[in-house]
């Protein structure tokens, strides 16, 4: 039944070589941890996918609760942490797992850096890799306004402040942040849509070509 | 590097990449596992398996965390608290911490926002470009290597610093921070509340200021005890300054004539500007806000 729905598409739209390109390629023995303990660290990498992919799907359960304005947010992330079934638990994962996927992604790096596999040719993969690296900053400082509690708003206003000191155009990254002159209303709103919109969108365009590379690179040979 | 190219070879790879180099000869032929040494073997099921095993590892340990400890929430933002601490999250740590050096901050504060953490993340963008040397070992390039273990080190080191700044931060204001206040407050609500047999959770009940119209309540205003306490005395929870509402049941009389005499935590004495006839009077009133039976 099911190889002949694959049959039937493949007929017409010829899957199997993406197939190929998705599944059905070598992984050197080097970087399996089956045959080498020591070659789990080559497993940060998928690791930070699969904690960004836990990342987007808790996310999307939370915008169904969550309220951008400023009246509402701390009460629509307090009901969802006390009140909605399992609410505490998916807040849980989206909190904790911003962490570990600044841990991973930074074990990863330290991987990658370490047995000099940023080298030619896969120099571009490495600078596709440290935006990665950037976003992923920028998720985590849009996402830590977003409950609207005393610890986000003052760690915000600081983080402007911050932002205000480059020259010359401090002011205006100031005012594209804050979306006017003081952290507000606006600045929550305009945090939610980087944080759940603009920023997401990026990196899964970083994501896809970080992986295509790779795809057509291979992973970088034993030392 | 392990293995180099012979030249029979069906396909001549860049390096150790599966990129192709360019021959002006023969069809396309895609890379076969021959090109690498070992027992190689597919990545889906058979590599991915083995990988699923380490992130099965990682998977428990995070829902064990995210069990075990809830994600903390404090109390809603209010702009004019102004005894908050402000902290990032623990990932900007470093640079925040970076940021209070003395070379690096106020008049070179330039130096500090755009100019070291430029660099430094440049350099790190850029790491391919400035290390261009075909040796991948790590040992091997000892510059490339001091200078990544070197900035690793100030990042943890900074960290640190800032974590241990504000726990003494915390320490010398006598704050508990909200998420964990807040918490406690909730279970000893909830505790109440199954004590007394209510049902729910609005064990909240707002207690009425006693003998509004006592003289003291204007000595309250000329003491300016209202610009911290709030103009409806109810103090503020989350920079916990105490509410007069029902403080009779926390403290006698003479705790507030000490309280308001000498000063407690952050609050200062107040003997120079009430005259003992005053306090007296004040801490009498004090006294009498009891939550009605």
């Amino acid at each position: 039944m099911l190889k002949g729905v694959y049959n039937w598409i493949d007929e017409r739209l010829d899957i199997t070589p993406m197939w190929r390109d998705v599944a059905d390629h070598e992984v050197p023995e080097h970087v399996n941890p089956a045959h080498h303990f020591s070659a789990f660290v080559y497993c940060f990498g998928g690791l930070t996918f699969f904690i960004t992919v836990i990342q987007i799907l808790s996310g999307m359960f939370l915008t169904m609760y969550f309220v951008p304005d400023i009246i509402n947010a701390y009460k629509s992330v307090d009901y969802l942490q006390h009140k909605v079934a399992f609410g505490g638990i998916v807040r849980g994962m989206h909190h904790w797992g911003a962490s570990l996927v600044i841990v991973m992604m930074f074990l990863h790096t330290l991987r990658v850096f370490f047995t000099g596999s940023y080298k030619a040719p896969r120099e571009m993969n490495w600078v596709v890799g440290m935006l990665i690296f950037f976003i992923m900053l920028g998720l985590g400082f849009t996402g830590y306004l977003l409950p609207w509690d005393n610890k986000a708003y003052f760690a915000t206003k600081v983080g402007i402040q911050i932002a205000e000191s480059v020259p010359y155009i401090g002011t205006y990254i100031k005012e594209l942040m804050q979306g006017g002159e003081i952290v507000g209303a606006e600045t929550l709103t305009r945090f939610f849509a980087i944080h759940v919109f603009f920023l997401p969108g990026a990196l899964l365009a970083l994501l896809a070509a970080h992986f295509f590379m790779i795809r057509k690179q291979g992973i970088s040979g034993p030392l | 590097m392990a293995h180099g190219h012979k030249s029979n070879e069906k396909v001549v790879f860049v390096g150790d990449s599966r990129v192709r180099k360019k021959t002006k000869t023969g069809p396309s032929v895609p890379p076969d596992y021959s090109s690498y040494p070992g027992k190689s073997e597919a990545f889906i099921p058979n590599f991915l398996l083995k990988e699923w095993m380490v992130g099965v590892v990682v998977l428990v340990g995070f829902l064990v965390l995210t069990i075990s400890e809830a994600a903390p929430l404090g109390y809603p933002a209010d702009p004019t608290n102004a005894a908050f601490i402000p902290m990032p999250d623990w990932y900007f740590l470093f640079l925040y911490q970076f940021l209070k050096l003395q070379y690096v901050s106020k008049d070179y504060v330039v130096l500090g926002t755009v100019g070291v953490p430029g660099i430094a993340f440049g350099a790190l963008l850029l790491a391919p470009f400035l290390d261009t040397g075909k040796e991948r070992r790590f040992y091997r390039r000892p510059i490339t290597s001091l200078l990544m273990i070197m900035a690793l080190v100030s990042c943890f080191w900074l960290t640190k610093q800032s974590w241990d700044h504000y726990q003494h931060e915390l320490e010398i204001t006598n704050t508990i921070p909200e998420h964990i206040l807040r918490e406690e407050k909730a279970e000893e609500a909830a505790k109440k509340a199954a004590e007394s047999g209510g049902g729910g959770e609005a064990a909240e009940v707002e207690v009425p200021l006693v003998d509004k119209d006592d003289p003291a309540v204007e000595l309250t205003k000329k003491a300016q005890c209202v610009a911290c306490h709030g103009a409806d005395l109810k103090g503020n929870e989350s920079s916990g300054i105490p509410s007069f509402h029902g403080i009779g049941d926390e403290y006698s009389k003479e705790d507030l004539v000490d309280i308001v005499t000498n000063g407690k935590n952050n609050m200062p004495p107040f003997k120079d500007k009430l005259t003992a006839e005053e306090i007296d009077q004040l801490a009498t009133w004090l006294a009498k806000q009891k939550k009605p039976e």
